[in-house]
């Protein structure tokens, strides 16, 4: 019996079309834009002016703050602007435009490809090189990893979660990067458990990756204290509350964090650019990105330097076919539909999926008759249909009691409403609100 | 039989006597006083418990009158200067007139003015549209046309052009609430003095972007080129984020900057028709 979380999920169609495609490197692009804000936290303060030359991997906007992470150019060349450019969602932002010119890398950066397994540094030096080299978490939450090692005085860290699962839909980034890169991301592995102190490691993969597991099973022995399990399919696997749950049945109580039992959770992308980051000396400024969509010519998996435009993926994937519906920067559950394709691909930028236009309509909604799917569905155990009234009826101080912050807006009610009611929407909504009640009571 | 019926008259009677005094007893002790005042206040109100004064209801607000030293920071926005002279009678106390508001709506970006280049699938409403993306042209500042406002709107005084796909407010019904002031997500409505006869005059769009962004997302857009600064003769014009605003105040409602607009961003209403340029030339002639 494989594991897997208890409470809720559901099983959307996985369409995992590009997982047979081995990772391709996107050829340099003319022009990059790299948003100064691609984690969460405080913007990093820009450190370029225009006209200045760049090479990669230089820093060129530095973290503000301890929830910060600095930002590298991911080219050399000429900083054309630093401007408001759109992001994915279609506001504007701050971000630096630089011009290519040729590939020059700063000297420090060790660009063999040679595995380089003994680890030197120590565990105070390996957080401060992950807080230099800008990583963050790559699952798509961009939350910036040095936070997560800085284990807080008073808790410990027990054990160190992988999280290999990528339960999104479409998605194959995290399954090509195991399967290509497992040594490094096992060392990668061994350096996060060094910073943590921890002596155990448990990397969870679902059992809709039979190669990756297999392969990272015959290399795990090499490894010590490092554990592969294989999980039942099941979304939102990929969650970190849901992964805990189900490796090692411990539950992170409501509004506190994986520390609080003494686990931490990691991807396998930022395992592997943490490997790079200590052993290479490579700051994070390239990461893997899944093109795919079942009408598009080419699908496939690149490595793309931060700040190349999505319209120039697209194009490398043989262009936008024409009955294009919607152009979705993340997973079809998550992730969110871009306003233009003229979008940097940013660190937490995992997989870009163009649906045909059938596939992007929500059906008409009708009402709801209180038949509890979206109950039994949500996986953290909270009722959409009762947050939904509450924030379309905008009684947002009731949503507190109601744990609407535990939401972690996987899209699993509105997915499984037979109504199509947009629940999610009017939940984030309700969310948000609530965060600003919150902020109101502490000032 | 006629015992037991006298009997129980007789007990249930003075049941009822007792608990008489024991309930005025208890009225008399934990009696609350409250000013009579307040409910002659309220009479005067419009009822509409709106709560466009800022207080919970009419009632809440006839509390704070009464109670109130100095009135001058309250006001009824929708009962106006009549309610609140009444108001001010039961008091015994005189209040200032204020000019009537209005509701504007910032925005003049019709799907001719502002080509839509995304289409909107989620739930309708403006605030859930904010929270997920910009909008649905390429001008983040803009109307959604959602309709929140029309949602929040007691007095049915705001609609959603099917045209225009704009919120219009209606001159006679808008009590300027400001309940839709609040709702807009993108502060696009704003509360402007009515102006004689409902005449007003405004810069129909927030759009802080440089001009020619602004220019090629709308065409209606406020480019911030300063035209209307210099031509007004009343200083009533400042220019700030690329975007001018015309202060009521100041505002002696001579057009000369509707003229100016280069993009026609600035909105008269309810004004007579302009006499045609070339006759008002002609006459000019003629004097001469």
């Amino acid at each position: 019996m494989l594991k897997t979380f208890s409470k809720g999920g559901v099983h959307p169609p996985e369409n995992k079309i590009s997982a047979g495609k081995s990772i391709e490197i996107l050829p340099l692009p003319q022009k990059v834009s790299i948003p100064v804000s691609q984690h969460i936290g405080a913007p990093a303060t820009v450190l370029v002016v225009k006209g200045d030359k760049v090479k990669v991997g230089q820093v060129i906007a530095q973290s503000a703050g301890f929830v910060s992470a600095n930002i590298h150019s991911s080219v050399s060349g000429t900083v054309e602007s630093i401007d408001a450019v759109l992001d994915s969602t279609g506001y504007k932002r701050q971000a630096v435009t630089i011009t290519v010119e040729g590939d020059e890398w700063i000297e420090n950066i060790d660009r063999s490809t040679d595995l380089k397994k003994d680890i030197q540094l120590n565990a105070q030096d390996i957080i401060k090189r992950i807080n230099e080299s800008g990583i963050v978490g790559l699952g798509g939450a961009t939350f910036p990893s040095h936070v997560k090692l800085s284990v807080p005085a008073g808790k410990k860290a027990e054990v160190l979660i992988i999280n290999g699962v990528e339960c999104e839909p479409y998605l194959t980034s995290d399954h090509r990067l195991m399967l290509e890169k497992g040594h490094e991301m096992m060392v990668g592995i061994q350096i996060l458990m060094r910073a943590l102190n921890v002596e155990k490691a448990l990397i969870g993969i679902e059992n809709n990756k039979p190669d990756a597991i297999k392969y990272l099973k015959s290399i795990v022995g090499e490894y010590k204290g490092v554990e592969v399990h294989s999980l039942k399919v099941k979304y939102p696997q990929g969650g970190e509350k849901q992964l805990i749950k189900a490796l090692i049945n411990r539950e992170v109580p409501s509004g506190g964090l994986p520390i609080d039992i003494g686990a931490v959770v990691h991807n396998v992308g930022t395992a592997f650019a943490v490997y790079e980051a200590v052993q290479k000396n490579k700051p994070l400024f390239e990461r893997v990105v899944t093109v795919t969509g079942k009408n598009l010519p080419k699908t496939a998996n690149y490595m793309v330097r931060i700040g190349t435009s999505v319209a120039e993926l697209i194009a490398a994937a043989g262009g936008l076919p024409e009955d294009t519906g919607k152009v979705v920067n993340g997973g079809p559950m998550m992730g969110k539909a871009l306003t233009s394709t003229d979008v940097p691909v940013t660190k937490g930028t995992s997989g870009i999926i163009v649906f045909q236009s059938k596939e992007s309509k929500r059906k008409a909604d009708s009402v709801c008759i209180r038949c509890g799917k979206c109950v039994s569905v949500c996986p953290m155990g909270l009722e959409p249909y009762l947050l939904n009234r509450l924030s379309q009826r905008m009684m947002f101080e009731n949503m507190e009691p109601e744990h609407v912050l535990d939401c972690m807006e996987c899209g699993s009610c509105s997915f499984e409403c037979p109504a199509n009611l947009p629940l999610l929407d009017y939940i984030r909504l309700g969310k948000a609100e609530v965060n600003k009640i919150i902020r109101a009571r502490k000032n | 039989m006629s015992s037991v019926l006298l009997f129980s008259i007789i007990m249930l009677s003075l049941l009822g006597v007792v608990l008489a005094v024991i309930l005025y007893l208890v009225a008399q002790k934990f009696k609350v006083f409250e000013d009579p005042r307040i409910d002659e206040v309220e009479a005067v109100l419009p009822g509409a418990n709106c709560g466009g004064c800022g207080y919970p209801g009419c009632r809440g607000f006839a509390d704070a009158f009464v109670k109130a030293e100095d009135v001058s920071s309250l006001f009824c926005p929708v009962g106006g200067n009549d309610t609140m002279n009444a108001a001010a009678a039961v008091m015994g106390k005189t209040v200032e007139a204020k000019d009537p508001e209005i509701a504007v709506v910032r925005c003049s970006g019709s799907p001719e003015n502002r080509k839509r280049i995304v289409q909107y699938d989620g739930a309708s409403s403006c605030k859930v549209a904010t929270s997920l993306y910009s909008g649905d042209t390429g001008c983040q500042y803009g109307c959604l046309g959602l309709g929140d406002c029309v949602a929040v709107c007691k007095f049915d005084a705001i609609y959603i052009d099917p045209v225009t796909l704009l919120p219009v407010v209606s001159d006679e019904k808008c009590t300027a609430c400001g309940a839709c002031v609040k709702a807009c997500p993108k502060f696009i409505i704003e509360l402007r003095k009515k102006g004689p006869k409902s005449k007003r005059i405004f810069v129909s769009c927030i759009n802080k972007d440089k001009g020619g962004v602004a220019r090629k997302a709308c065409q209606v857009a406020c480019i911030g080129c300063g035209k209307c600064v210099k031509v007004c003769p009343h200083d009533a014009i400042t220019l700030e984020n690329n975007l001018a605003y015309i202060d009521f105040n100041k505002c002696k409602l001579c057009r000369k900057c509707v003229e100016e607009c280069p993009t026609s961003a600035i909105l008269e209403l309810n004004f007579p028709p302009r006499k045609p340029k070339v006759e008002a030339e002609a006459q000019v002639e003629k004097t001469e």
